[in-house]
C-alpha cells in the first residue's frame, strides 16, 4: 500500500514539475505576477511529493518487503539496518530517485532562500530547474521504476553487493549527488540569466553560494569514495582514474573554476560570458558523469547498470539541455558586456589563468576518459587509457597551478606587480624550497616526485598563511591577531581551502614516492620487518558475522620492543551474494599508515600476507576535509546571507572593501 | 563469441579484492622484481575493468605477471617485454596508449588546449587593459531605488 502511494506521489511530482517548468516561464515573459508565483508553491509541492516517494521506498527496504522487485534484488533480511537504508541508493533505480530528491530539494531551497531575487529571474530559475526535474522524473518512471512489484515474492532477498556494505560507501553517493545536482542550480541561474539577457555583479553573488555548496559536497563525496577505495579494495590505492571516478572529478574541476570566475563577475563585472559557459559546462559534466555511470558505456569498476535504453535516454537529456543552453548562449552571450578594466598582471588575470588550468585539466580527464570509445568508433582501434596516462598528462597542470597559486592569491585587483605580490611570500618560498631540498638529500636515488610534492604542499600552506596574515593590515602583533579573528569568513575560507589543496598534494606525493611494500608467506607466530616496524602474525581464526563468515588474522605491530597496535585483517565471504571481500587492517598514524592484508592459506601451511608502509596517507583526506571546511567558512560569510535575503544589514561597515 | 566469453568472464569474476601478486610469484632478484612490478603497473588485466595486472587477482592477470617475469629472467629489456605482450594481446593491454597514429591527438589534447586557452586569455586581457574605464555608472532605475531602500530599511 505504502509502496503504491510512493509510486503515485512520484507520478504527481512529475505532473507538478511539468506545470512548474511551463507556467512561470510564460509568466516571466508576459510579466504576469500570478503565473510567476506558481513557481514557489510548485517547487515546495514537488519536493514534498518526491520526499514522500523516497520515504516510501526506504520503508520498503527497512521492512524488507520482498514483494518489491528492487528490495528483493538488493537487500536481505539479515543485513544490518544501516545497509538496509543505504541499500535504497545502492542500486540504479534507487540512486536515481535520490538524484531527483536532491534536485527537487535544491529547487525548493531556491524558492525558500530566493526572496531577494528579482521576481522574473526567480520564476525563470525555478522553471529551468523544474525542466531538469521533468526529464529525470520521466527517466525514472519510464525506464527505471523503483516501485515495481513481483508477482511471486521470494522468501528472502539477494543481498546488496558486499563491497557496498560499508560505512564509507553508504554516505559516498548522497554527498556526490548533492554535489552533482547542486551544480544544476548554477545551470538554472545561467540559463535564466541568458533568457533574462542580463548578468551583473548581483548575479555573480547569487550563483556563487550554490556553486560553493555543490563544490563542498563534491569534495566530501570524492574524498569519501577515495578513502573507501583505500581501505576496502585491499591494495591501498586511493585513486584509480576509473571512468566513474573521472566522472566526479570533471565537475569538481569545472565547479572550482566556476566559483573562482564568479568572484570576478561579482567584484569586477568581467568574465561574464565565460562564467555562464562554465556554469553550463559544470552541469553538463555532471550529466556526462551520470551517463557514464548509468549507461555502463565505458565499463568500469562501479557501473551497476548495463542497459542501453537508459543510456540513450540520458544521452537525450544531455543533448537537449546542453544543446538548448549552448544555442541560447550563442545567441545571447554578445549582450554581456564586460565593465571592469584591469591590467595584464592583476588578481583578475591570475583568476583567468586559474580557470584555464582547471578547465584544461578537466578537458584532459575528459579526453582520456572517452578516448577508448572514440578510438574504437572512429579509428577501429581497441585500446585502454589508464592510470599511467592520467598521471603523466594531468599532473603537470596541477603542478603549475600549485606553483602560481600563492602569488595569484596575493595579487591586488585591477593592477599589480609580480615582484610586489611575491615579496611577502619570499619567506614561505625559501622555507618550502629548503624542506624539499632536505627531503631530496635524505632520500637517495628515489623519484623526484616526493620533494616536488613536498615543495608544492609547503608553498601552498605557507603561502595561505602569509595571505591571511597580510589581510590583517599593519600595526602591533596583538592588534593584528585581534583583526585576524574578525576577518570575514570568505578570507578564512580562501586560506583554509588553498592550504587544504597543499596538504592533499603533499599527501599524494609522499604516498607515491615513499611507499614500501612487502609480500610473503607467514607462518603462525612468525615475525617480519617492514620500514622499521616488526609485525607478528599471532593467530588466524574463523569468525561468524551477521551476514558473512570471516577469516580473521591477529597481527601485532611493534617498533623495536614497543608494541604499537594489534591489527585484525579479515577475508570475508558473503554466502548470499557469493562474493569474498578483503578487509584491510590499518594502523592509522599522523605521518604514516601500516596497512596489512591477509590472503589465502598456502599449501605448505602459513598465510599469504601483504603489508604496506604508507607515508602521509591520511594527509590526502585531511586536505580534502580542509578544502571542504574552507568552502563552508566561505559559505558562512555574512555577506552571502545579506545577499540571500537576511534581515541584518548592520555590521556591514566592518566588511573591508575589496 | 569472444565478446560473449568476455561478458561471461566478467559476470563470474566480479571485482574481488584480494591478494594480487602472490608470494610464490616474487622473483629472487630484487632488481628484476622491481622492474617486473613497474611493467605490471602499465599492463591491463584483460578480463577486469580498468585494473592493471599488478592490482588484479584474476587468473589471467597472474598468467600475464608470470609471463612478464619469465621474459625478464630470459634477459629481455623492458621494451622487449612490452612488445612481446602487445604482439600477443594487442594494444588494448597497454594502460598508457602509445602516441602512434591518431593517438597523438590524445597526448596533444592537453598542451594544445593550454596554448589555445592562454592565447585567447592574453588577447582578452590585452583588450581589458586597453578598454576605457567606464566613466558614469548608469543611474539606478526607480524599481532598483525602491529595492535598495527596501534592503537598507530591513
Amino acid at each position: 500500500m505504502i509502496t503504491e502511494l510512493g509510486h503515485f506521489a512520484l507520478v504527481l511530482a512529475f505532473l507538478v514539475a511539468i506545470v512548474q517548468a511551463v507556467v512561470p516561464l510564460i509568466g516571466a515573459h508576459k510579466r504576469w505576477p500570478g503565473w510567476m508565483s506558481v513557481a514557489e508553491p510548485a517547487a515546495n509541492a514537488q519536493f514534498l511529493l518526491t520526499a514522500f516517494s523516497f520515504a516510501a521506498l526506504t520503508y520498503a527496504f527497512v521492512t524488507s518487503d520482498f514483494s518489491v522487485r528492487l528490495v528483493t534484488l538488493n537487500s536481505h533480511s539479515l543485513k544490518p539496518m544501516i545497509y538496509k537504508i543505504s541499500g535504497v541508493w545502492g542500486n540504479h533505480e534507487g540512486s536515481m530517485l535520490l538524484w531527483v530528491l536532491i534536485l527537487t530539494l535544491f529547487g525548493a531551497m531556491a524558492a525558500w532562500f530566493g526572496g531577494n531575487l528579482p521576481p522574473t529571474l526567480k520564476a525563470r530559475v525555478l522553471a529551468v530547474q523544474s525542466a531538469i526535474s521533468v526529464a529525470f522524473f520521466a527517466f525514472i518512471l519510464f525506464t527505471s521504476n523503483p516501485f515495481l512489484r513481483l508477482a511471486v515474492p521470494p522468501f528472502d532477498g539477494q543481498d546488496l553487493n558486499p563491497l557496498l556494505q560499508d560505512p564509507g560507501l553508504a554516505f559516498h553517493p548522497p554527498f556526490l549527488y548533492l554535489g552533482y545536482v547542486g551544480l544544476s542550480m548554477a545551470f538554472s541561474f545561467a540559463v535564466a540569466a541568458l533568457i533574462e539577457g542580463r548578468v551583473d555583479a548581483a548575479w555573480g553573488r547569487w550563483v556563487r553560494p550554490w556553486t560553493l555548496a555543490a563544490w563542498v559536497f563534491l569534495t566530501i563525496g570524492i574524498g569519501l569514495g577515495s578513502w573507501w577505495a583505500y581501505y576496502e579494495l585491499g591494495w591501498g590505492g586511493f585513486w584509480f582514474w576509473d571512468p566513474v571516478e573521472n566522472a566526479s572529478l570533471m565537475p569538481w574541476l569545472i565547479a572550482a573554476a566556476l566559483l573562482h570566475s564568479a568572484i570576478v563577475v561579482e567584484k569586477r563585472e568581467a568574465l561574464k560570458s565565460w562564467t555562464i559557459l562554465l556554469a553550463i559546462m559544470a552541469f553538463g559534466f555532471s550529466l556526462i558523469g551520470t551517463f557514464i555511470v548509468r549507461s555502463g558505456v565505458i565499463t568500469s569498476v562501479h557501473a551497476f547498470a548495463n542497459d542501453p535504453e537508459r543510456g540513450v535516454f540520458i544521452l537525450l537529456i544531455l543533448g537537449v539541455f546542453m544543446g538548448g543552453a549552448l544555442i541560447l548562449y550563442a545567441a545571447r552571450a554578445q549582450a554581456m558586456e564586460a565593465k571592469g578594466v584591469f591590467g595584464m598582471v592583476s588578481r583578475e588575470s591570475a583568476l583567468v589563468f586559474n580557470n584555464i588550468l582547471l578547465a584544461v585539466s578537466a578537458f584532459v580527464v575528459f579526453v582520456g576518459t572517452i578516448w577508448p570509445l572514440v578510438a574504437e568508433l572512429a579509428f577501429a582501434r581497441k585500446l585502454s587509457v589508464g592510470a599511467p596516462f592520467f598521471n603523466m598528462a594531468f599532473t603537470p597542470f596541477f603542478v603549475i597551478l600549485g606553483a602560481i597559486l600563492p602569488v595569484g592569491a596575493m595579487m591586488p585587483w585591477k593592477r599589480g606587480s609580480l615582484a610586489r605580490a611575491f615579496r611577502p611570500l619570499r619567506g614561505a618560498f625559501v622555507l618550502a624550497l629548503a624542506l624539499a631540498a632536505l627531503a631530496f638529500a635524505l632520500q637517495t636515488g628515489r623519484s623526484a616526485l616526493g620533494p616536488v610534492g613536498l615543495f608544492l604542499g609547503a608553498w601552498l600552506v605557507f603561502g595561505a598563511a602569509v595571505d591571511i596574515w597580510s589581510r590583517t593590515g599593519r600595526g602591533a602583533i596583538g592588534e593584528r591577531l585581534r583583526r585576524l579573528v574578525r576577518l570575514p569568513g570568505a578570507d578564512w575560507g580562501k586560506a583554509v581551502a588553498h592550504a587544504g589543496l597543499g596538504v592533499t598534494m603533499f599527501g599524494i606525493a609522499g604516498l607515491m614516492a615513499w611507499e614500501a611494500e612487502d609480500i610473503r608467506v607467514v607462518q603462525k607466530g612468525e615475525s617480519f620487518d617492514i620500514a622499521g616496524y616488526t609485525l607478528t602474525l599471532q593467530e588466524v581464526e574463523r569468525v561468524q558475522g551477521p551476514n558473512y563468515i570471516s577469516t580473521m588474522g591477529t597481527v601485532q605491530v611493534a617498533r623495536g620492543t614497543r608494541v604499537i597496535s594489534t591489527l585484525h585483517p579479515e577475508k570475508r565471504s558473503y554466502p548470499v551474494a557469493q562474493m569474498p571481500t578483503t578487509e584491510a587492517a590499518i594502523d592509522n598514524g599522523f605521518l604514516r599508515d601500516v596497512y596489512v592484508v591477509i590472503g589465502d592459506p598456502q599449501d605448505n601451511g602459513g598465510w599469504a600476507v601483504r603489508t604496506y608502509y604508507k607515508p602521509l596517507a591520511n594527509w590526502i583526506w585531511g586536505g580534502a576535509i580542509l578544502m571542504a571546511l574552507g568552502g563552508c567558512l566561505s559559505l558562512g560569510d555574512r555577506r552571502y546571507r545579506v545577499a540571500a535575503g537576511a534581515r541584518r544589514m548592520r555590521g556591514a561597515a566592518g566588511v573591508p572593501a575589496e | 563469441m569472444k565478446h560473449l566469453l568476455l561478458a561471461l568472464m566478467l559476470a563470474v569474476l566480479p571485482l574481488s579484492p584480494a591478494l594480487a601478486v602472490q608470494p610464490d610469484e616474487v622473483l629472487d632478484d630484487p632488481v628484476l622484481e622491481e622492474r617486473a612490478r613497474e611493467l605490471s603497473r602499465g599492463l591491463r588485466c584483460l578480463v577486469c575493468r580498468n585494473e592493471s595486472i599488478d592490482d588484479s587477482n584474476a587468473t589471467l592477470a597472474r598468467d600475464l605477471r608470470l609471463l612478464v617475469r619469465e621474459r625478464l629472467v630470459a634477459g629481455d629489456s623492458d621494451d622487449e617485454v612490452i612488445d612481446y605482450v602487445v604482439d600477443r594481446y594487442g594494444e588494448y593491454v597497454l594502460l598508457q596508449p602509445r602516441a602512434t597514429g591518431a593517438n597523438w591527438l590524445l597526448w596533444a589534447a592537453g598542451p594544445i588546449m593550454l596554448i589555445l586557452g592562454a592565447g585567447i586569455a592574453i588577447v582578452y586581457l590585452r583588450r581589458r587593459e586597453a578598454a576605457p574605464e567606464p566613466v558614469e555608472t548608469a543611474a539606478l532605475s526607480d524599481e532598483e531605488k525602491a529595492r535598495l531602500n527596501d534592503i537598507l530599511d530591513k
